[in-house]
């Protein structure tokens, strides 16, 4: 975290993708290859889309730790919507059952 | 006010079938002479813990599935925290997520009996789980 801090720090070159570009910048992992970004986003990018939507699951339930575990990093956050294509819905939901999941300790709150 | 609940609580994990049955059913009964019944009991089995609690890293899990007023869970709380061999319970309220799971189906068996054959199941659906 603090080292991606320092990189924004030591690149002064483009400052306009501060602020809202911020978001996206995690999925794509290459920073320096998206040439694209200042003539309005022509960089390719597959189209995430939400596994609850597709797959039709109603029910995201705190008790289903497989599911949920989809969504949790390795150190036991949740992971953002912008990296997995769940839409803000199921997001919420999926929120919800996650930290009901920690609570009754089938998720860890912080892994190691 | 009958709502539908379901209490999940993790057993200590030295305790055996026979100590984990007692406990259970001094819990129902409480909970039954509370005013809650009893729907459903489903032992969940030995599972390792996601961190410690009590300085255990494994624990036994029950599902009690409920119906009952606020009252007569928050009665069934109480004996929880005091029950010694419970080391974490968690009390989630099911009937407003029931409801809800029932109108999504309504709304997705509607659908598909509208339009069976020109729209695809994937854009009849779409609606349904945004609504």
């Amino acid at each position: 975290m603090a080292d991606e801090v320092n990189q924004e720090a030591r690149e002064p070159s483009r400052p306009q993708s501060r602020g809202g570009d911020r978001g996206d910048r995690g999925d794509r992992g290459e920073r320096g290859g998206g040439g694209g970004r200042d003539q309005g986003r022509k960089f390719f990018r597959r189209k995430k889309v939400c596994k609850f939507c597709v797959e039709k699951i109603d029910d995201i339930n705190y008790k289903d730790v497989r599911l949920l575990q989809q969504f949790v990093a390795e150190r036991g956050k949740i992971v953002p919507r912008r990296l997995t294509g769940v839409c803000t819905p199921h997001q919420r939901r999926l929120t919800t059952a996650i930290k009901r999941a920690r609570n009754i300790a089938l998720l860890p709150f912080a892994a190691r | 006010m009958q709502k539908s609940y379901e209490v999940m609580f993790i057993v200590r994990p030295d305790f055996t079938e026979e100590d984990m049955d007692k406990v259970i059913s001094t819990l129902q009964t409480h909970a039954t002479n509370a005013g809650a019944t009893v729907a459903n009991v489903e032992k969940m089995g030995k599972r390792r813990l996601a961190y410690d609690v009590k300085k255990f890293q494994e624990g036994q899990y029950v599902l009690f599935t409920l119906h009952s007023d606020g009252k007569a869970i928050h009665e069934l709380e109480r004996r929880l925290r005091v029950t010694e061999p419970v080391i974490k319970f968690i009390t989630v309220r099911t009937d407003e997520e029931h409801q809800r799971l029932e109108k999504i189906r309504k709304i997705r068996a509607a659908h598909t009996k509208r339009a069976p054959a020109e729209s695809t199941p994937a854009e009849a659906e779409t609606p349904a789980v945004s609504a």
